[in-house]
Formats: C-alpha cells, sequence, structure tokens
C-alpha cells in the first residue's frame, strides 16, 4: 500500500507527458532507473540520503527530459504513434546501456539510516523509509497540481494540452510548453526513484518493467488524467499487495495486469477517463 | 503610414498554393474586410500574417518592420491579436483562465481583464464556467476577449459570425465598432458580406487566392460585381 504514492508519481509524470504531448514515454521506466542511480551516487560518495537527494534527483531528470524532448521529441511530436514508439524506445535503450556501462549489471541498493527503523503505525508495523516514500510522493504529487492550476507556466501547460493550435494562436511558444512539461513529468519519476531506491534492490534492466507499470496505472487511470493516475497508482498498489498476501508473492503483477484487463473491457476510458471525441 | 502590408505573398500548404501575391495595406484607426468565398484563401491569409503558415514570397511589415517568418509568439508579442476560425478556446479551463492566457504581459493583466469585462459582461458572469460548456455566442465573445488580453494594435478576426445567431451576430458586430472606436485597428475577414460592408471603411475581395477588387465601402457596397456575387442582390 505504502508503494502506492509512489507508484502514483511515477504515473503522474508519465500521463503529463502523454496529456500534453499525446507522446507516450517509453523511456519512464529508464529515467526512473536513472533517479535511483543518482540517488545511489549521492548516498555513496558524498553520503547524502535519499530522502534529501531527491530533490537532486527529480532537479537532474527535470534537464534530463527538457533536453530529450526539445533535441529528440520535438521532432515527432506530429509523427504517427508507431515512429514516437520506435524513438521512445530507442531513448529507452540508451539510457539502459548507458547505465549498464557506467554501474554495472550488479543489483545495488542504497542504505538510508532512516530505512532501519520502524514505528507501530495503529494495529501494524510500518518502517519509516516507506512511510517517507509514500508521504513524500503524495506531497509532490499535490505541489505538481498547484503548480498546474495555479501557476502561469502551469496555465499554459493545461491550455496547450486541452487546445494546442489554440495556444499557438495567442502566442504561446508551445515548444517551450512542450519541453518544460516533459521535463517536468521526468523529474516527477526521478525523484519517485530516488524514493525507492532504499526499498527496492535495482539494475539497469528495471527500467522496462517500470514503464509498463506505469503505462499499466495510467490506462487504468485514465490516459491523460492526473486524479486517474494517482488513485491508479495508489489501487494497483493495493492490489498489488493483497495478491502477495493473498496468493503468492511472485503473483502481483498478475493480479495488477489481470486489473488492466477488466478496466479494458468494462471501462475502457479508465477510471477517470474521458471518451476520445 | 500603413500598419500592416502584404506585398504579394504566396502561401499555401504543402503543395497547394492557396494565395498568390495577396497585397494589402490596413492604416492605423481602421476596419478593413476581407471578403470572398468559401476556399478564396481568407483563412490563409490571416494564419500568414499570424506566422501560423510560412510565406512562400513576398513579405509582410508591421509597421515598417518585417514579421514575416518569424513565429506566432514572437507576431502576438509585436501586436497582432488573431480571433481564429472555430475560436479555438481551450474547453476544460475556465472562462477566466481562458482570457488570462491571452495576456501577454502580466502586469496589465487586470486591467486588461476589467475592460474585457466592460465590453462583454455576460462574460464575468460565466468567468469560472468551462469554456466548452458556453453558448456558441459566449464562446465567440471569450475568443475575442482572449484577443483583446494581449491589448493588440491589430486584431484579426476570422469569420467571427459563423453559426451564430442573427441576435448574436449583431452584438458582436456592435462590439466590434466600439473595440475599432476605441482606437483597436481590425482586419476582419467575414462571409457574411453585408455586415462586413457595413462595419469596414474599406474592403478587399479575395477570389481563387488572389485579390480582384478593392476600394472603400461605398464602392463595393455599388459594385455590380460584389452585389451579383455576394450580397444576392
Amino acid at each position: 500500500m505504502l508503494f502506492g504514492g509512489v507508484f502514483s508519481l511515477m504515473a503522474v509524470g508519465l500521463t503529463l507527458i502523454f496529456g500534453v504531448m499525446r507522446v507516450v514515454n517509453f523511456a519512464h521506466g529508464d529515467m526512473m532507473v536513472w533517479g535511483m542511480y543518482l540517488a545511489w551516487l549521492m548516498a555513496t560518495r558524498g553520503g547524502v540520503d535519499p530522502y534529501l537527494g531527491f530533490v537532486v534527483c527529480a532537479a537532474a531528470l527535470f534537464v534530463l527530459g527538457f533536453v530529450v524532448q526539445r533535441v529528440l521529441v520535438q521532432r515527432i511530436v506530429d509523427a504517427p504513434h508507431e515512429m514516437q514508439i520506435l524513438l521512445m524506445l530507442g531513448v529507452a535503450l540508451v539510457l539502459e546501456n548507458l547505465a549498464l556501462l557506467l554501474f554495472g549489471p550488479e543489483p545495488q541498493r542504497v542504505r538510508s539510516a532512516l530505512a532501519q527503523s520502524t514505528v507501530w503505525l495503529g494495529p501494524v508495523f510500518v518502517d519509516v523509509a516507506r512511510l517517507i516514500a509514500f508521504a513524500v510522493a503524495v506531497l509532490l504529487t499535490l505541489l505538481l497540481s498547484l503548480f498546474l492550476y495555479r501557476t502561469d507556466v502551469g496555465r499554459s501547460i493545461r491550455a496547450a494540452a486541452d487546445n494546442p493550435y489554440g495556444a499557438l494562436v495567442i502566442g504561446t511558444d508551445v515548444r517551450r510548453v512542450y519541453a518544460v512539461a516533459f521535463g517536468v513529468g521526468a523529474a516527477c519519476v526521478g525523484a519517485a526513484g530516488a524514493l525507492v531506491a532504499p526499498l527496492l534492490p535495482f539494475q539497469p534492466p528495471m527500467g522496462l518493467q517500470l514503464s509498463v507499470a506505469s503505462f499499466n496505472i495510467v490506462i487504468i487511470g485514465g490516459m491523460g488524467s492526473l486524479l486517474g493516475a494517482f488513485v491508479g497508482g495508489l489501487i494497483v498498489a493495493v492490489a498489488e499487495s493483497l495478491g502477495a498476501v493473498f496468493l503468492k508473492p511472485s503473483l502481483k503483477e498478475l493480479v495488477s495486469f489481470s486489473l488492466l484487463v477488466l478496466i479494458l473491457l468494462f471501462r475502457p476510458a479508465g477510471i477517470f477517463g474521458r471518451r476520445a471525441s | 503610414m500603413s500598419l500592416l502590408r502584404l506585398d504579394s505573398i504566396e502561401a499555401g500548404y504543402r503543395d497547394l498554393v492557396a494565395v498568390h501575391e495577396v497585397s494589402l495595406q490596413v492604416r492605423a484607426g481602421e476596419v478593413v474586410a476581407l471578403i470572398g468565398g468559401n476556399g478564396a484563401g481568407k483563412t490563409t491569409t490571416l494564419r500568414a500574417i499570424t506566422g501560423l503558415l510560412p510565406v512562400r514570397r513576398g513579405r509582410i511589415e508591421l509597421d515598417g518592420e518585417r514579421i514575416d517568418g518569424r513565429a506566432p509568439s514572437e507576431v502576438v508579442a509585436r501586436g497582432i491579436a488573431h480571433v481564429p476560425e472555430g475560436r479555438q478556446l481551450f474547453p476544460t479551463l475556465s472562462v477566466r483562465e481562458n482570457l488570462e492566457l491571452g495576456a501577454r504581459d502580466r502586469a496589465r493583466r487586470a486591467d486588461a481583464l476589467a475592460s474585457v469585462f466592460a465590453l462583454f459582461p455576460r462574460l464575468r458572469e460565466r468567468e469560472r464556467q468551462l469554456a466548452g460548456t458556453l453558448s456558441g455566442g459566449e464562446q465567440q465573445m471569450c475568443a475575442i476577449g482572449r484577443a483583446l488580453m494581449a491589448c493588440p494594435r491589430l486584431l484579426l478576426l476570422d469569420e467571427p459570425s459563423l453559426g451564430l445567431a442573427p441576435v448574436m451576430v449583431k452584438l458582436i458586430f456592435e462590439t466590434l465598432a466600439t473595440i475599432n472606436t476605441d482606437g483597436t485597428t481590425i482586419l476582419l475577414v467575414e462571409q457574411n458580406v453585408a455586415r462586413a460592408l457595413a462595419l469596414a471603411h474599406r474592403a478587399y475581395v479575395l477570389e481563387n487566392g488572389r485579390i480582384v477588387l478593392d476600394g472603400p465601402r461605398a464602392a463595393l457596397q455599388q459594385s455590380e460585381h460584389v452585389k451579383q456575387a455576394y450580397l444576392g442582390l
């Protein structure tokens, strides 16, 4: 359940990028892995706790997302989906293999002093690290919605998502808005990576799995819906932990993907999705 | 001197040339109408001015400064605001947000909003409503209001009366007259030729991507060609 916050944050990043540009970021999971490795680098080299370091990870991933959008994604924003998928898978491969080259294939784990302790929360034992990861992830999602609904840049992002041509007509620099949106989406998943780094051993090939997991949540919640991604993340996390308890821990993915199949059968636009007009 | 000058511009889509050698001028303070049938190249001309479509030949000047080849954001920053065909609002944003997005200068935003609300009291009543839930006429008001938020020197309007009830058309045209009296120059593209000529000081007639006729309002209203082809007289 407490992973839910992080799941939500990953999915919120993906759905933001999709909602604005109609591009599915298949490098999302690999960006997350980079967030994890950055947290690991800071912890091992600089002794920075990942629960502080996530800010730096988010900033670094913002820059990465901004640059990837400007240099690569901008060229294919209007291209057919299959071309977008090819490019994004290419970016994913490059990020994954770069991580493999630099950090090696061995699983790593970040040690956080906070991850050692546990607290009683009502009737259950909870470890502090999960609690913090959850709280920070929820806080970041709230900050993101404040950014989108209360600032001028956020408003321009929503406007461009709503009607890109309209945004262009009134003189919005749509390319800049797209780059910022991609950067913010990448920053979300970068922070999510740093937050789970102490909880989950990680290695470079995990990226694809994480991309698929985020994509799954986004579809369940409704493509392009921030609220859907947030709630979807919590639902999937709960479903997976219930599956792990009542079935077998190794079957938890079975639960989340069954959920996906059910959603696609009975509510194809997702829980909070609207039908495409 | 003219505020806007198009000097034999050519523009189009892919291998289709939609306007050939269009030249026109709009002087400061004027209302100029650009009339013509479907597919004559009226929208293309407006899109070329705003930089939404590349100009292949010729030049466009605003106040003597060349603006062709510039991005829409730069053109808007220089004082041209465009009310596009089909209004192109942001349907899931509130009326107020739609309007505020039109402002280029944050410091003048509150003043601009107040004058737009004064011009269209209906928009103030609907301030918090989502733009997508407005009636057609209200949407047109919102689109014009959004363009005025940029405090433009030149307002481009593309078919503001399209699809509106006659009462609403009348209201929109009366408001356009007020906007012009308040000092904003207008270039108006319109299929409702009678209305457009009643408002405009001068007009150009565009057919098959070329200007075939131009002159002051009275001359065009008397023109046999205009009467037959556009006024149905």
